[in-house]
């Protein structure tokens, strides 16, 4: 019995550790996948700088012909894009576990546009700069969730679908106060109104990755210090109750921490197009159940902006800026997760 | 097992919003036994075990246990004394058995702390025990229903807590699993002390398998005790308002229903 016992002990160690070594060596591969993608958008561009002077650059020193390209022009680009995609999809796997629900990713259920909407009319109307600009849209976008909530609570609970529905209304909504925030504006161009709209990183500068940094360890670090509550959560509210999991304080620290994430981001590059929803899916099918999914969303999230901006810039007949390109990417699926939950309930 | 741990319903009321579903209960849970609740559908069985477990906050009255009121008690600490399986528990989508099972551990478990030897064992155990470790490698999916409530059982004797509350068991599970199911239930109180309350549909694998059961009637106690003391023509015939004859069932000795509807009578 106790040989018996034993034996089974083993095999519960080794599947644990099969899983977590599964875990790490996914999110290696995604880590390299990542700075390689930043790489090759450093190094090749209109024209082609190799990588040692790339690396150069990077280091500080000043290279004839590449510290101009590499330095202003495609490193902003880069590092903005990467933090950006991160914190979208970081924030966008929590709430899609959270709700248990794909499709309420913050970009489809209102968040990410009221936040846009709020910097929209931080920035226009009231001239606001920075880091106030920051706040304001921290403050709506939790504003918006909370409108989203509160319309779809209903006997004492909410369910994903209700929450969905009505956060999409509320979407377009605020969508269409964006437009009328723009039309209002005394000189706009069309890159600044698509900036608004789909997200574009094509005003990036460098030290906009501070407040992107910053945010990054505040919220990012809360999210993941509530990750195995997450996963938790995944089992139902009775059950994760049932293990211990304070439910409502696990949620209230999820959205702030996630509407953190999403606001700061949007402030700086707009809502860029379905990167939160799309990256939460495909980290999932990486992952599967071998751990948490917050980091490998977040990589996800780098690398699909990354690799959005370099096809909107040089891959097209003309240059698009990053949200119609994720927009592109991220509308099919969309449809296909409709279709599919109407069939058979949720995947995540 | 030295002292066991005491679970009271105190003059408890609770229900949804603004309706009241239970209304002044008071219980003591008896230690170490097997209860089952009993009573008709929207009776507040399911209600009283949600309270009891603190998924459900009381509007009157508390549950105590050990003397100290469970809504007001650190929940990852309870979660290592009282246990509760839910009704329909979802399992994410892919995770296999040994995962499942692990997250029982959760709240044995601390922010940086790594997993111990002392978790393997008690997932190890859990599976031995709902004899769930042929499934370790498999998906949960691919499980058939009473496999699959087996393992959700074994996820919450992971959680190695001296009070298990199980939300109807044995519902959608045919008999033998049924069977199978309250067996598993009668070894883990006989082997590990536990105390086990459950909510049942079946009187007569109530009267079978528990040492106490608490039938309820309209959000009350209606009345409370060994089978043989519940299990009575005028009880059930109040209860759930059914015509029936008591008869001792010829297996286990316990009082057995046997209903009288309008057909198929042939004493009359």
């Amino acid at each position: 019995m106790t040989n018996r016992l034993d034996h089974t002990v083993h095999r519960v160690r080794t599947g644990r550790q099969r899983r977590s070594k599964q875990w790490t060596t996914i999110v290696t591969i995604l880590c390299v996948l990542a700075m390689a993608v930043f790489m090759i958008t450093l190094s090749i561009g209109q024209s082609v700088t190799p990588p040692s002077q790339v690396l150069r650059v990077l280091l500080g020193e000043t290279v004839p012909g590449a510290s101009f390209t590499v330095g202003h022009l495609r490193l902003p680009r880069a590092v903005i894009s990467m933090l950006v995609g991160m914190s979208f999809g970081m924030a966008g796997v929590a709430f899609q576990i959270m709700l248990r629900n794909p499709l309420a990713s913050p970009d489809i259920i209102g968040v990410s546009s009221g936040a846009s909407a709020a910097a929209v009319f931080a920035i226009i109307m009231l001239n606001m700069s920075g880091s106030s600009v920051a706040f304001f849209a921290i403050f709506t976008g939790l504003l918006v969730a909370l409108v989203v909530y509160a319309l779809a609570f209903r006997h004492g609970g909410v369910t994903g679908t209700r929450l969905i529905l009505v956060g999409i209304g509320v979407s377009a909504m605020i969508e269409s106060v964006i437009v009328y925030l723009l039309s209002q504006a005394q000189s706009w161009d069309r890159q600044e109104a698509m900036r608004w709209l789909t997200g574009s990183v094509n005003s990036a500068q460098l030290d906009q990755a501070y407040p992107l940094l910053v945010s990054l360890c505040i919220f990012g670090g809360l999210l993941l210090s509530r990750a195995r509550e997450l996963d938790a959560l995944r089992m139902g509210d009775d059950t994760a109750q049932a293990l211990g999991v304070r439910t409502g304080m696990t949620r209230i620290t999820v959205m702030v921490a996630a509407v953190g994430l999403i606001a700061v981001s949007v402030a700086i590059t707009g809502p860029i197009a379905f990167v939160a929803f799309l990256s939460g899916p495909i980290a999932m099918r990486l992952i599967k159940n071998n751990g948490s999914l917050i980091i490998p969303a977040g990589l996800v999230g780098a690398c699909l902006v990354m690799v959005g901006d370099y096809i909107g810039q040089f891959l097209l007949p003309s240059r698009y800026p990053v949200g119609v390109i994720t927009g592109a990417l991220g509308a099919p699926y969309l449809i296909y997760l409709i279709i599919r939950v109407n069939q058979k309930g949720s995947a995540l | 097992m030295t002292q066991k741990h005491q679970l009271v319903v105190d003059s408890l009321s609770a229900g949804y919003g603004d309706k009241t579903i239970l209304e002044d209960i008071t219980l003591k849970i008896a230690p170490g036994q097997i209860t089952s609740i009993i009573g008709a559908n929207a009776c507040g069985k399911s209600t009283l075990l949600r309270t009891m477990s603190r998924l459900l906050t009381p509007s009157k009255g508390q549950v105590l246990l050990d003397g100290k009121s469970i809504h007001k008690s650190p929940t990852r600490q309870l979660a290592q004394t009282l246990g509760l399986l839910p009704q329909s528990p979802t399992a994410p989508e892919g995770i296999t058995v040994g995962d499942l099972v692990s997250r029982g551990r959760y709240p044995h478990q601390r922010l940086m702390s790594r997993w111990n030897k002392a978790d393997d064992e008690a997932v190890a155990k859990a599976l031995e025990t709902t004899q769930t470790t042929e499934l370790l490698e498999k998906d949960v999916d691919e499980l058939s229903g009473g496999q699959r409530q087996r393992v959700w059982i074994a996820m919450a004797l992971a959680q190695e807590t001296e009070i298990l509350l199980l939300d109807e068991p044995t519902t959608f599970l045919d008999v033998a699993h049924q069977i199978e199911v309250l067996d598993l239930l009668v070894d883990l109180n006989k082997s590990r002390g536990t105390t086990i309350v459950l909510v049942l549909h079946d009187l007569n694998l109530a009267a079978r398998y528990s040492d106490q059961l608490i039938a309820m009637q309209q959000g009350r106690v209606f009345t409370y005790g060994t089978a043989t003391q519940v299990i009575t023509e005028a009880t059930v015939q109040t209860v759930f308002g059914l015509n029936n004859q008591i008869v001792s069932d010829p297996i286990s000795g316990s009082p057995m229903v046997l209903p009288i509807g309008r057909h198929k009578n042939t004493t009359l």
